[in-house]
């Protein structure tokens, strides 16, 4: 298993060739060491599963070397690999070698080819440490590196000012979480002297009770980190502009395995949340209310990206309700099957917009299922296993979130009645993209040159997207503390209700959006334009930000340009030239003038010397 | 025979008021040349004051600093009539307000 | 080692830089490069093989003073990063200075040698001299060589350090005095003064005198605001040598006076430090982000870094019901001097390079940098990256070390000095986009990127802060002894 250190070194050897040699190499070389050090590190992660499957140990650390010792603060940088450690890596590097394949094609055109690579490779090295470190401050190092990574790929095509806005917004808002993840951190190494996550946990569950304060403290900082990383209310406004990054980009490090990072901190850190019910409410609440808002958001974007990245979001708060309702390990299969039919989605949708040349708007394409079969069947069996129709890898996540939190101790019945409707308007907008996108009349004319290195991965993720779902999560159920996923039984109608929502949402979908319905004229209506809008712009949690935030930050930065501490010091000096000025006025040139004064001093001094 | 002995009072009140006309013009006059000439005459009082201060208590001392004050007289003679000189060169006047060009 | 004739040698070198422009004008800085070169490799092969050096030579024994030299771990750090920067300043105005070079390296060699002399003076009058030293031939860098506004700038710089400089002097004569009048002896030995008791209220006011002069040369807010002129009107081995080196004097008096000559005052002031620590952290970055001038910019940012030292250094917290040093705060301190000496310093240089370049510093006038220039919007992007405290490279071991201490001393100061994280992303992705991102700005139709000569002094500074990112413990062992003993326990 000593092939884990290989794991993650082989993406950054990678990321190095590509930035050392300056975008020298030819644009094959450049690509086979691009994707290949990805499929590498996906081979190794396959042999090092292996292995760990069959040694049948519930853990294996691999010790590199002593970060830092100071003072008896010594963490490691040290691997760490178990059942969740195992599927993260699995879900990175597999997706992600897929997709690095699928941008080999996607990107040729693109100037800067070779630091695409470069910074993709990094992101996936980042990635690992992050799901491969053993203490929290390697965890850091990983989840400060993805955020990196994104900001640099987000900003990619650096020449347009939006994009960088985009790229800077990401890190910024995403940095306000990771503070709070930092004190989490502090904290925790305050009250155990270790940031070795099992030593910690273990230190938790012995030092706390049941509802402890500063359980629930240090959960709702490691929460705030989660929820700016992974996109959820109130830290979520990144994701969408997150967008202008390349579609592999998206499809990666905002679809399948950056945002997901925080779901896997909470999975990771789950003794604490255990023993913490409110923080476990909390998590349910931020899941739930994403989930909704996103998915009424999805409902009316015009942008094809910007649907999937609120899908994203939604499915994420999915993720994070799962978490908070105690279904550790649905949350985890739901952020695998997830990884695989958004990065299906993705970049399906890249392969559509690729071929209409950059064209991202949903109502300018149209009847495309005829000419760009793989990208329709491909974008269909997404969209289905989004909604999660039966059979198809989504549905059995969802079921196994559904079903659990039916059973959730705070309000179990409300919260699962909530999510239920949620998959109904997940349906619903799934429906309506895939109407609008592909039916229809058509509107432009696609070119599709894709080669089989954009082909290929669509056709794998697509069986996936299947078949993923199928055969369960066993590795996590050593983990996490509902052992793997457990057959829910529950009355036939609440079964049957949490299968029909996405079902019905399709249909009314169909109705509603193949045009039988007058959807102008609700569109039109007063409420459905305040509604529309609102629901457009996100909610106006960007607006809030921007006049809570953003524009008092930036009108004080302009007025105090010269810095209102130096007023103090030039102040003195202006002070000073005056006196100067005054005293000055007795220098006249003249020499009588002078001895006059010397005279009139001297006698001063006799009189005041005569009187004292 | 006994020499007769000038009260001190009456040396200090002449050398007061010599010192005090040597002020008067050093204040009122313009004219450079006279400026000096009561700048010695100034000086010349605070030497006779000194002379009279060594007689009375009988001591060398007020006879060395008048000593002094004749080589600082005749070393600010030398340097002063150069300024002099040159005031009349550069400002083509002795007087002595023309030259008030150091003013802050 | 001799630590005399290391400084002898680079004042001797000075003076020959100096001369020997009269025989060719690329002479000065060959002799000057050299001359960083040797000591460099003399004082690292010092340390690696271990040794502790300790000079003590008669001077004015009458009263007590003498040539008292040292090299402890802290010091031979403290010292190596001095003459590392050396190089770094001679090569980073290798083609830029075209007046006097000969005089100009005379005062990069002079202001060295006296930072070499603070770095290891051990009797307090020796390192009041030094103190000096260092300061003139800087005024003269700034003033000769700088920018539109030199003669202000320089001014300013003078001024502060000279006043703030005046109070040290006088808080080291009362020292001696009442050092005196305790023993009856006269003596400006630091170990002899260690040992000088001092009542309450008097040692706070002389411990404060010492603050003083080294929170000015920090610099703290709200006593930075020579810096951003100075830094700017620099030029550019002026702002390397300042920002690399210079704050870290002020840092290093910290450490190395005020807190083990007036442990109790530093603790019963240890508040209002860290609070001004937190406040430079988020008033510095606050700043820095509202600056359109590039160099100003990095200087501001400099406060912030340097805000973190001072949060580090008087972060005392309790064990067992009595007050001790914070061992991980303090090594952070030490650690965030180092690493930021290099990014900062790579900053500088960037925006020298760019204004012998572009002719302006303003970064309205940029823009799009990248696509002319790919090599220096790379190196630009790292150091960015590294002074936002990216884990993996330096900055963010001694800014993680500082809080992770800090957060033992004082949580709400610890807190704020943590959102200084999230200003420092604001500002440094500023400095990247209006400089070298965004759409690429017509004026300027072509730009030299960087050659080897820039291109290595980066490279050695790059992996400088990666080395100290991943693998700091060298560092950490070197200073540790120092930190350790500073003081141990107060009741």
């Amino acid at each position: 298993m000593d092939l884990l250190m290989l794991v993650p070194l082989a993406p950054l050897a990678g990321a190095l060739i590509l930035l050392l040699t300056e975008g020298r190499l030819d644009k094959r070389i450049v690509g086979v060491v691009g994707a290949g050090s990805v499929g590498l590190a996906a081979v190794f992660a396959f042999v090092v599963g292996l292995e760990f499957q069959r040694s049948g140990l519930a853990s294996h650390t691999y010790a590199m070397w002593t970060w830092m010792e100071v003072g008896g603060f010594a963490p490691a940088i040290r691997l760490y690999l178990d059942g969740l450690s195992l599927v993260m890596m699995g879900v990175i590097t597999g997706v992600g070698f897929l997709i690095h394949l699928y941008a080999t094609g996607y990107m040729w055109d693109e100037e800067g080819y070779s630091r695409f690579f470069a910074y993709m490779n990094l992101f996936v090295f980042a990635m690992l440490m992050l799901v491969l470190g053993d203490n929290l401050l390697v965890l850091f190092l990983g989840w400060e590196g993805v955020g990196l990574c994104s900001y640099l790929l987000i900003g990619f095509f650096h020449t347009e000012p939006e994009n960088g806005y985009a790229a800077r917004k990401a890190f910024v808002v995403t940095r306000v979480g990771d503070t709070a993840m930092l004190l989490g951190l502090f904290l925790l190494f305050r009250e155990f002297g270790t940031i070795d996550i099992s030593a910690a946990m273990a230190g938790a569950q012995e030092a706390w009770p049941e509802g402890s304060s500063t359980a629930t403290l240090i959960a709702l900082l490691l929460l705030g980190g989660a929820v700016g990383k992974s996109a959820q209310v109130p830290l979520q406004t990144w994701l969408p502009d997150a967008m202008a990054g390349p579609t592999p980009v998206s499809a990666l490090i905002h679809a399948a395995t950056m945002v997901t990072a925080g779901v896997y901190l909470i999975a990771r850190t789950h003794d604490l949340f255990l023993l913490s019910p409110e923080a476990r409410f909390v998590v349910v609440c931020v899941g739930l209310v994403t989930l909704f808002i996103s998915a009424f958001t999805a409902l009316v974007q015009r942008d094809i990206k910007r649907v999937l990245a609120y899908s994203t979001m939604s499915q994420i708060g999915y993720m994070f309700f799962a978490l908070g309702v105690g279904a550790w390990s649905a949350a985890i299969f739901h952020l695998m099957t997830h990884a695989f039919f958004k990065a299906l989605l993705f970049l399906a949708s890249g392969s559509v917009i690729l071929a209409l040349h950059h064209e991202q708007d949903m109502f300018r394409m149209g009847g495309l299922w005829r000419k760009m079969p793989l990208a329709f069947w491909s974008m269909l069996i997404g969209s289905l296993a989004l909604a999660a129709l039966p059979l198809t890898s989504g549905f059995y996540s969802k079921d196994a979130i559904l079903l659990t939190s039916f059973d959730y101790a705070w309000g179990g019945p409300f919260f699962w009645a909530a999510a239920a409707a949620a998959a109904f308007v997940t349906a619903l907008y799934t429906t309506r993209m895939m109407l609008i996108t592909f039916f229809g009349e058509s509107k432009t004319e696609p070119h599709d040159h894709s080669g089989i290195n954009m082909k290929g991965p669509l056709v794998v993720l697509a069986a996936l997207a299947v078949g993923g779902g199928w055969f369960g999560l066993s590795p996590v159920g050593s983990v996490l503390p509902d052992g793997g996923l457990s057959a829910q039984d529950h009355t036939s109608a609440v079964a049957l209700a949490t299968m029909a929502a996405p079902i019905l949402g399709i249909l009314v979908g169909l109705l509603f959006f193949s045009g039988r319905v007058d959807r102008e004229r609700l569109a039109n209506s007063r409420v459905g334009d305040v509604l529309g809008r609102f629901w457009f712009g996100g909610w106006g949690f960007d607006r809030l930000y921007d006049r809570l935030f953003v524009a008092p930050f930036v009108w004080l930065a302009r007025v105090n340009k010269p810095d209102a501490v130096d007023f103090v010091y030039r102040g003195t000096v202006v002070v000073m030239r005056r006196l100067h000025q005054v005293v000055a006025l007795t220098q006249t040139g003249r020499l009588r003038w002078y001895a006059v004064n010397m005279a009139v001093g001297l006698a001063v001094v006799f009189l005041l010397a005569g009187v004292l | 025979m006994t020499v007769p002995v000038i009260p001190i009072e009456h040396v200090l009140a002449l050398a007061a008021a010599l010192f005090v006309m040597g002020l008067v013009g050093v204040l009122v006059r313009r004219n450079v040349i006279f400026l000096l000439m009561s700048l010695e005459i100034m000086m010349n009082a605070c030497g006779l004051a000194f002379i009279a201060a060594g007689a009375k208590w009988g001591q060398p001392d007020g006879q060395i600093m008048f000593m002094l004050i004749l080589a600082l007289a005749a070393a600010e003679v030398a340097v002063a009539l150069g300024l002099v000189l040159q005031l009349e060169r550069r400002f083509d006047s002795l007087d002595i307000d023309t030259a008030g060009e150091m003013s802050g | 080692m001799n630590i005399l004739a290391l400084i002898l040698l680079m004042l001797g070198a000075g003076a020959v830089a100096g001369l020997s422009e009269k025989f060719h004008p690329a002479a000065p800085k060959w002799i000057s490069l050299a001359t960083f070169i040797v000591t460099l490799a003399w004082v690292v092969a010092f340390i690696v093989g271990d040794g502790y050096a300790n000079q003590h030579i008669a001077w004015i024994p009458r009263f007590g003073i003498n040539i008292v030299l040292s090299m402890d771990g802290l010091s031979q750090l403290l010292v190596a990063l001095t003459l590392f920067l050396g190089i770094v300043a001679v090569v980073s105005s290798w083609t830029e200075i075209e007046r006097r070079p000969g005089f100009f390296q005379f005062n990069i060699l002079w202001v060295m040698a006296g930072v070499v002399g603070v770095f290891t003076a051990l009797d307090l009058f020796l390192f009041f001299f030094f103190w000096e030293v260092m300061l003139i031939p800087m005024y003269f860098l700034i003033a000769i060589w700088g920018h539109e506004d030199k003669a202000y700038a320089s001014m300013k710089f003078f001024l502060f350090t000279q006043i703030s400089g005046l109070l040290m002097l006088f808080a080291i004569l009362a020292l001696v005095y009442l050092h005196y009048s305790a023993t009856g002896v006269i003596t400006f030995n630091y170990y002899d003064l260690l040992d000088a008791d001092l009542g309450g209220d008097i040692a706070f006011y002389v411990m404060l005198g010492f603050f003083a002069a080294f929170v000015v040369k920090l610099p703290g807010v709200p006593f930075h605001t020579w810096l951003p002129d100075a830094h700017t009107q620099a030029p550019t081995a002026g702002s390397v040598i300042l920002a690399g080196i210079l704050l870290k004097t002020g840092a290093y008096g910290l450490i190395r006076f005020v807190v083990p000559l007036f442990p109790e005052a530093s603790a019963d002031f240890a508040v209002w430090a860290m609070f001004l620590g937190a406040l430079s952290i988020l008033y510095g970055g606050f700043m820095a982000y509202s600056q359109s001038d590039f160099k100003r910019l990095v200087a501001y940012s400099s406060v912030a870094h340097m805000g973190f030292v001072l949060l580090g250094v008087f972060a005392f917290h309790e064990v067992a019901g009595s007050l001790v040093v914070n061992e991980l705060a303090v090594q952070g301190a030490v650690v965030t001097m180092v690493a930021h000496g290099f990014s900062t310093a790579a900053l500088f240089m960037m925006a020298g390079a760019l204004q012998e370049r572009l002719h302006t510093r303003e970064m309205s006038n940029m823009g799009g940098l990248w696509t002319r220039a790919p090599r220096m919007g790379a190196v630009t992007m790292f150091f960015v990256v590294a002074s936002v405290g990216m884990p993996g490279l330096g900055n963010f071991v001694g800014e993680f070390l500082v809080l992770v201490g800090a957060f033992k001393a004082n949580i709400p100061l610890t807190v704020a000095g943590a959102l200084g994280v999230v200003v420092a992303a604001v500002y440094g992705l500023c400095l990247m986009q209006r400089s070298f991102q965004g759409t690429p700005n017509a004026d300027v139709p072509s730009m030299r990127d960087f050659g080897l000569r820039e291109m290595g002094v980066m490279v050695l500074m790059m992996a400088g802060l990666v080395w100290i990112g991943i693998h700091p413990q060298e560092l950490l062992d070197l200073s540790a002894p120092v930190v350790q003993t500073l003081w141990v326990v107060l009741p």
